[in-house]
């Protein structure tokens, strides 16, 4: 079967004064060219922006794609050539079924219409047959939840109803491939989440989805493959645990791995001085994004300088909001007597269905103990970090819900139970 | 994570053979490119967005006349209102000639084919930034804007038909078999409204300086459209040059029609005829070409 969308070479450009304001008057365009023509710049090239270059990628039906990157990295304009409301500087793509956009939701809705008036509205400008909506007016209505108020004019509903209502005519189209922003999504926290919820069970039935979201965490859990756009560009396709912790890397600025090739520069003082910080999993590789179900490893590598005190190890692990979940020293017998001159490696080892989903960062230390001080030499502040994401097979503590499931730890408990 | 929260969900994902059962990819290939230099109006395109053209007159009717007080009856009472002052001001002190008709039912005639046009091209030249929501938001052929917005005062125009039959029947003055040819006369100006509304609405959406320039264009045009007075005392050489504007043959070809005036010169019709065409060519033309940036520009 041929993929839903193929996209080639899409690039697109903005001349730099489409960017002000749009409705320059015909008298600034002629005064603009009288200025050229007096300074003999005829053809002052106009400057210009490509907010989009070159992407190229394919979707296959039923295939779930995330689309991440930085704000004005061309996510939008990507979507927005895809359901054709603005064309292509150069490309081409080709797109089968029909498309449709959670960026819709209440577009071309009427104050002075009445809910009902608006439902088909609506429905008729997403690109349902009137013979569809009337099919689905009931679900609709019922599915908004202001029932009552179907013959008021929208403008005398608040705003929470208005949104109601408007999402329930786009949860009720159902188009081949789904386009979602949900940067640009305004609505609360519960309309967001319907509108994730929406997504998913697009997804399910078979239907294409792109996916544009600021929120890693559900592009982790949504999609089966992922696009990090950046100025324009795809820096990088593939599984999303890869496309997203290659992302994280390069904007929170501290990745999975740090290396000091400098020993001067190292962090440290004149006993002791790190060589590199890694995290690593079961197999000792670097890694990212961490499934929950396994053990994370924090790789820690340092040089001692002098014999002086026993040094030890430590980590610091904090979760997203800077909440602290653990500190640990490191307690091999190792660490009990004076550390001779040399290069040592250490891991430690987080255990598995212990950190909650999420990103995490660490904090490493290497301290002398002087009861009751830690002394700290080499100090360095999320220095690392990782993401911890639950695919939610049933074997976490999550269990088959693929919900909010909060908590600084997400430790697998055991669970027993009589049948009484 | 934010405060988002999903769906509980089922895992895993639906089976291949349940994938399956679903109708296979449908109808329609559409192909993104840029645009090309010299765009074609895709009337199969048009032809599938018809129930949306619907839908949107439908809108433009139902809003129209929200919160007023007299709702409707605007429709009639704006040529009646307008036929009372031409008829007192050019009927009585100017003294303008009516092809020998009674001067209020000259003038209604002529009002009520010029307000269609009037009252549509303003209504659609400002159609596109009206409705900047839908540009930015959402795909469908943008002509359908401008093109509803030119059919929805044809519903005005036919409750002044009533009207127009009451006067009719005030004098009892009525139509010869003429009558069957005025609706063609509509049809001109349909494509003058629909024509100009193109050019003009496209020129909006980046200079919104149209809507200073359209109230002066309207007056003028209404004086050169022979709306007030008959051309019959105009000379021939005027007659000409009128006729380049594709409204004077729709005024004076609609009085033909209805009131069995003075019977249109087939050579200056066909100019006006051939200019109105022209315009709708150009148009269309015009509007095609500048449509790929209007939600960039809007």
């Amino acid at each position: 079967m041929p993929p839903a969308i193929t996209a080639e070479g899409l690039s697109k450009q903005y001349r730099i004064g489409q960017f002000q304001p749009a409705y320059g008057t015909l008298r600034d365009s002629i005064m603009n060219n009288v200025r050229r023509l007096r300074s003999g710049h005829l053809h002052d090239p106009p400057r210009e922006i490509w907010a989009l270059r070159d992407v190229s990628f394919e979707a296959r039906e039923g295939e779930v794609i995330g689309i991440i990157g930085p704000n004005g990295a061309g996510k939008s304009t990507l979507l927005k050539i895809l359901t054709k409301i603005t064309w292509p500087t150069a490309g081409r793509a080709e797109i089968r079924g029909r498309v449709g956009s959670l960026l819709e939701v209440g577009t071309g809705f009427h104050p002075e219409l009445t809910g009902r008036e608006n439902i088909y509205l609506n429905g008729a400008i997403l690109g349902m047959k009137r013979s569809e909506i009337t099919r689905k007016l009931d679900q609709i209505i019922e599915f908004s939840g202001v029932e009552k108020f179907m013959d008021t004019p929208v403008k005398r509903y608040s705003s929470g109803m208005f949104v109601r209502l408007a999402f329930s005519v786009a949860a009720h189209f159902e188009p081949d491939i789904m386009v979602v922003d949900e940067v640009l999504a305004v609505g609360d926290a519960d309309f967001q989440r319907r509108s994730l919820g929406r997504m998913e069970s697009l997804g399910e039935s078979g239907r294409t989805v792109l996916f544009v979201s600021h929120n890693l965490h559900a592009v982790l859990q949504l999609c089966d493959r992922a696009m990090l756009l950046q100025d324009g560009q795809i820096t990088r396709e593939g599984s999303t645990h890869d496309v997203v912790a290659y992302y994280e890397e390069q904007t929170v600025g501290s990745g999975s791995r740090v290396v000091w090739d400098d020993l001067a520069d190292a962090p440290g003082n004149d006993l002791v001085r790190l060589r590199s910080v890694r995290v690593v999993d079961e197999d000792g590789a670097p890694r990212g994004t961490i499934d929950v179900r396994h053990p994370i490893g924090i790789e820690i590598a340092f040089r001692v300088l002098r014999e002086g005190r026993p040094v030890v190890p430590k980590i610091k692990v904090l979760d997203q909001h800077g909440a602290i979940c653990f500190n640990a020293l490191d307690v091999s017998p190792r660490w009990n007597e004076p550390t001779p001159p040399g290069d040592y490696t250490t891991t430690a080892w987080v255990p598995s269905n212990l950190l909650n989903e999420g990103r995490h960062s660490v904090d490493v230390d290497i301290v002398t103990l002087a009861s009751p001080k830690l002394i700290p030499h080499a100090s360095v502040y999320k220095i690392v970090a990782f993401h911890v994401f639950d695919p939610a097979e049933g074997d976490s503590a999550r269990g088959l819900y693929g919900g909010e499931f909060r908590g600084v730890v997400r430790p697998l408990l055991e669970w027993t139970y009589e049948e009484e | 994570m934010t405060g988002t929260q999903l769906e509980p969900r089922q895992r895993p994902a639906a089976p291949a053979d349940e994938a399956a059962e679903r109708p296979a990819a449908p109808g329609y290939v559409s192909v993104i490119e840029p645009p090309s230099r010299w765009p074609r109006l895709d009337l199969h395109e048009l032809w599938r967005f018809r129930e949306l053209l619907g839908v949107f007159v439908w809108r433009d009717l139902k809003v129209r006349y929200k919160q007023t007080f007299i709702g409707g009856a605007w429709a009639l009472l704006q040529p009646i209102l307008t036929t009372a002052v031409y008829t007192v001001i050019f009927g009585k002190f100017a003294n303008f000639p009516a092809d020998h008709l009674p001067y209020p039912l000259f003038a209604f005639a002529s009002v009520l084919a010029w307000q269609y046009f009037s009252s549509a091209t303003l209504v659609a030249s400002g159609s596109l930034v009206a409705n900047v929501g839908l540009i930015t938001k959402v795909y469908f052929p943008r002509i359908l804007v401008p093109f509803a917005a030119v059919l929805t005062p044809l519903v005005d125009f036919a409750l002044g038909l009533f009207v127009l039959v009451g006067v009719m029947a005030w004098y009892d003055l009525w139509p010869g078999p003429t009558a069957f040819l005025a609706p063609l006369f509509i049809l001109l100006a349909f494509a003058t409204a629909l024509g100009t509304s193109l050019i003009l609405s496209a020129l909006n959406v980046r200079y919104r300086d149209v809507p200073f320039v359209i109230p002066v264009l309207m007056q003028t045009l209404t004086f050169l459209s022979g709306v007030q007075y008959s051309l019959e005392g105009i000379s021939p050489t005027w007659r000409w040059l009128l006729s380049l504007n594709p409204m004077t043959a729709v005024v004076s070809g609609w009085r033909w029609g209805v009131l069995d005036g003075p019977a249109p010169v087939m050579g200056q019709l066909a100019l006006s005829v051939g200019v109105g065409v022209l315009l709708l060519a150009v148009g269309v033309a015009f509007f095609k070409r500048a449509e790929p940036r209007f939600a960039d520009t809007i």
